[in-house]
């Protein structure tokens, strides 16, 4: 008899263990509350590093103080903003933003998302109107016509939905130029002057040129393929998925980066034993002890990237035009669909991404070019404020704002960050003649129905 | 139905004690396996932040494993798990021998045993990591290669096949070769002097003795490290998934398994990803029933089939 009790019971709880499952998986739109007349305590932001949080102390005239260990800020009036921080790496920070925001409508009030940030190589994700996560900033009573009119355009353009309407702002805006080693420009060219350097990198054949030369002195152009992949990814014509489709069309322009890679890889003009971006290789290749010319940065990348990794003298570098306008990278931020701290909200994303001043305070104290348009030329003219000691004085703004006037953003997909990883990945072997084309154009494909199940079809250009 | 009552039953205390293994096995272990194997036969992915499913498909996630390279990944994991674990288990096989042969009187054999031990523990990825520093193309294994003139420019490791799968091999050797020395030791330390003794008197040399009696007598031992092996073979992921930074490059021929699997989690794609557990488990599964036979079922004089057969009779006189 016990046995058989046991054996029921045991059965039932399988069953109901089963069953559990079923009933809860959560809703993924939910109504923005609208009606919420009553301001919560707590803001929580999420993002992925202390970068938000820096811009937000050093702007924001609400803030009163922040807590040793940074995770909450108090506000003149007691709202604490609560620093929820996940790193970006292997994509921890998008998976707790993700749980976060698919339990958003059942959380108690003041654990609820109310800010959170997004890259560019993954915005579009949030942005998206049919998921609705991330509130259209008319909602939250900012008019970007009026209210972001002094932003750089295509900013705006990003942080907007398939139908337009704009769910993200930023302070941030990242024009990329050239940047390169004087000494060796010495060598080579025999000057290290931005503007005749400028000239020998002016566009792709000039560059190719250039590049015979450097190698006939013993040096790189850059430091890998990978290097130059922004230029061409970010000029692509057709977005890497078509709203509302399930087929992956890589754009021709990715292919020619794909054949451009392999000529310089074989010529020499690339480090062979650089192989992909953030890796120790790569991070040596600025070094003093490397050959390497160039390498293709937004602001970021040189204060971020380039500075700590350099260590020779402090003014041997200097930035110039790239052979192509692009950009690379930005953060966005959102105001979550589903916040209790309406009017904070509005408050905090109008001082950081909108007002001028704050801006330019935030370019001065953290060398980002900074989203506002008169601002930055402002910048431009005036050396004494803005010149780089680790330029050699140079004024890196006078570069970066006429390429940011005339960036147009490649179209964005949700699908973006799988692409451009992977694509980079696959290709890889290719490049370093592991594999061939064909090889690479199918581990692409199986890698990237892995990353995306939704997807069908991968297209390749003619 | 009722039974005569001797003396007193303690049994029920058994059960009590159990009750908390048991609650926290339903909970954490049952439940999430019952649930891996339910949803395998589900569409439930994520596309961006839009939960997609999830929906009964019946065994299309099965079929669709079986088109994709899951056999070919499967393969990779065996052939990293052979490279790992023929040095493993021929070496700790030797250092077992070695040390607990009472005549040799290996002087710091202590030291040498937690020597052995040290590498398993760091922990995988850390170890990953170093490999990953001191094989890369401005590391210092290549400096030194460089500076005493066997190469004149850079050895890439990791960008061959035979270079990344051998490194892997290697780091799992390194890694297990203690663990598994230190077991065959108790295994063999465990087997009467008397033996060996008589052994000896009758002019056993010491290869036929390792051959004739030790070998069989730690047999049990040896499948026991030969099925922890297989599984955690099985199971490979975090050694091949840092040192390759989870693409299992160069064309995908360091792709574990696991690393497979991985994948299918990134977008969170738990129809795939059960499915492929399911196929695992059925594999464990088979593979250990297939190491059982083999190792305790091969002659008819053991333990086991003897009790068996004598069980049998009993059941037929009955």
């Amino acid at each position: 008899m016990k046995k058989r009790m046991v054996a029921i019971l045991l059965t039932a709880i399988v069953a109901a263990g089963s069953l559990a499952g079923c009933g809860s998986s959560p809703k993924t739109t939910s109504v923005p509350e609208a009606a919420n007349t009553e301001e919560g305590k707590v803001i929580n932001i999420y993002s992925w590093n202390n970068e938000f949080r820096e811009r937000v102390e050093a702007v924001y005239p609400e803030v009163k103080e922040t807590s040793s260990d940074g995770t909450v800020t108090t506000l003149n009036d007691g709202t604490e903003i609560h620093w929820i921080v996940n790193p970006n790496q292997d994509g921890v920070y998008q998976q707790k933003l993700d749980e976060a925001l698919l339990n958003q409508a059942n959380a108690a009030a003041d654990s609820k998302v109310d800010i959170f940030l997004s890259e560019t190589d993954y915005v579009f994700k949030y942005t998206d109107g049919d998921a609705d996560v991330a509130m259209p900033l008319v909602d939250l009573g900012i008019d970007p016509a009026a209210d972001l009119g002094d932003q750089y355009s295509f900013t705006k353009v990003t942080a907007s939905d398939q139908s337009g309407v704009q769910r993200g702002s930023t302070w941030q805006c990242c024009p990329g130029l050239l940047v390169y080693r004087r000494d060796i420009a010495m060598d080579a060219f025999g000057t290290d002057d931005p503007e005749l350097v400028g000239e020998k990198v002016k566009d792709w054949d000039t560059l190719k040129a250039s590049a015979a030369e450097l190698k006939a002195k013993g040096y790189y152009t850059f430091s890998s393929y990978a290097d130059t992949f922004r230029l061409y990814s970010n000029s692509i014509a057709q977005p890497w998925v078509t709203s509302g489709e399930t087929v992956i069309k890589v754009d021709k322009k990715i292919t020619d980066w794909i054949d451009v890679s392999k000529e310089w890889l074989d010529e020499g003009y690339y480090d062979k034993n650089v192989k992909g971006q953030w890796t120790d290789d790569w991070n040596k290749a600025m070094g003093s002890q490397s050959k390497v010319f160039a390498f293709l940065f937004p602001a970021w990348g040189i204060d971020f990237t380039l500075t700590p990794n350099w260590d020779g003298e402090s003014n041997s570098w200097a930035v110039t035009n790239a052979p192509q306008e692009y950009n690379w990278g930005g953060s966005y931020v959102h105001a979550a669909t589903g916040t209790d701290n309406l009017e904070y909200v509005k408050d905090i994303i109008l001082a950081v991404t909108a007002d001028k001043d704050n801006l330019l305070k935030i370019s001065k104290e953290y060398a980002d070019f900074t989203n506002t348009v008169s601002g930055m030329q402002e910048a431009a003219e005036d050396d004494a404020t803005y010149s780089s000691e680790f330029l050699g004085g140079q004024n890196a703004y006078k570069y970066f704002a006429p390429v940011a006037e005339n960036i147009v953003i490649a179209p964005l997909s949700a699908y973006d960050q799988g692409c451009v990883e992977l694509i980079q990945s696959s290709f890889g072997d290719y490049l370093q003649d592991l594999i061939d084309y064909d090889k690479a154009k199918s581990n692409f494909e199986t890698a990237i129905k892995e990353r995306y199940p939704d997807i069908t079809e991968v297209q390749w250009p003619e | 139905m009722k039974k005569k009552r001797k003396g007193v039953n303690y049994s029920k205390w058994g059960y009590i004690f159990i009750i908390p293994f048991i609650l926290c096995f339903f909970i954490f272990s049952l439940i999430p396996l019952v649930d891996t194997i339910r949803y395998s036969f589900y569409e439930y992915y994520r596309s961006g932040i839009k939960e997609i499913g999830p929906t009964f498909i019946g065994f299309d996630n099965y079929t669709s494993l079986l088109q994709s390279d899951m056999i070919k990944y499967a393969l990779n994991t065996v052939i990293l798990w052979v490279i790992g674990f023929i040095p493993q288990i021929a070496v700790a096989l030797l250092l077992a021998v070695w040390f607990t042969n009472t005549r040799k009187k290996i002087r710091g054999m202590q030291f040498f045993k937690v020597v052995i031990y040290l590498p398993n523990l760091i922990m995988a990825s850390a170890f990953a990591m170093l490999f990953f520093t001191i094989f890369s193309t401005n590391g210092p294994i290549n400096s030194i290669l460089m500076s005493i003139g066997i190469s004149n420019k850079p050895i890439d490791f990791m960008g061959s096949v035979f270079g990344t799968r051998s490194l892997i091999g290697l780091m799992n050797f390194l890694m297990w070769f203690g663990n598994t020395t230190i077991m065959l030791m108790a295994a063999i330390m465990g087997i009467s002097v008397d033996v060996i003794e008589a052994a000896e008197l009758d002019g056993c040399n010491s290869t036929k003795r390792f051959y004739y009696i030790t070998l069989p007598l730690i047999r049990p031992i040896l499948a026991y490290t030969l099925v922890t092996s297989i599984i955690g073979g099985l199971q490979m992921f975090d050694v091949p998934q840092i040192f390759t930074n989870g693409q299992g490059n160069p064309d995908r021929t360091s792709m574990t398994l696991i690393m497979f699997l991985n994948n299918h989690l990134k977008s969170k794609n738990y129809g795939m990803a059960g499915s492929l557990s399911v196929y695992l488990f059925i594999i464990s599964g088979v593979l250990c029933f297939i190491v059982y036979r083999m190792t305790n079922n091969s002659d008819a004089d053991s333990d086991r089939a003897i009790a068996k057969k004598k069980a049998k009779e009993e059941k037929r006189r009955r």
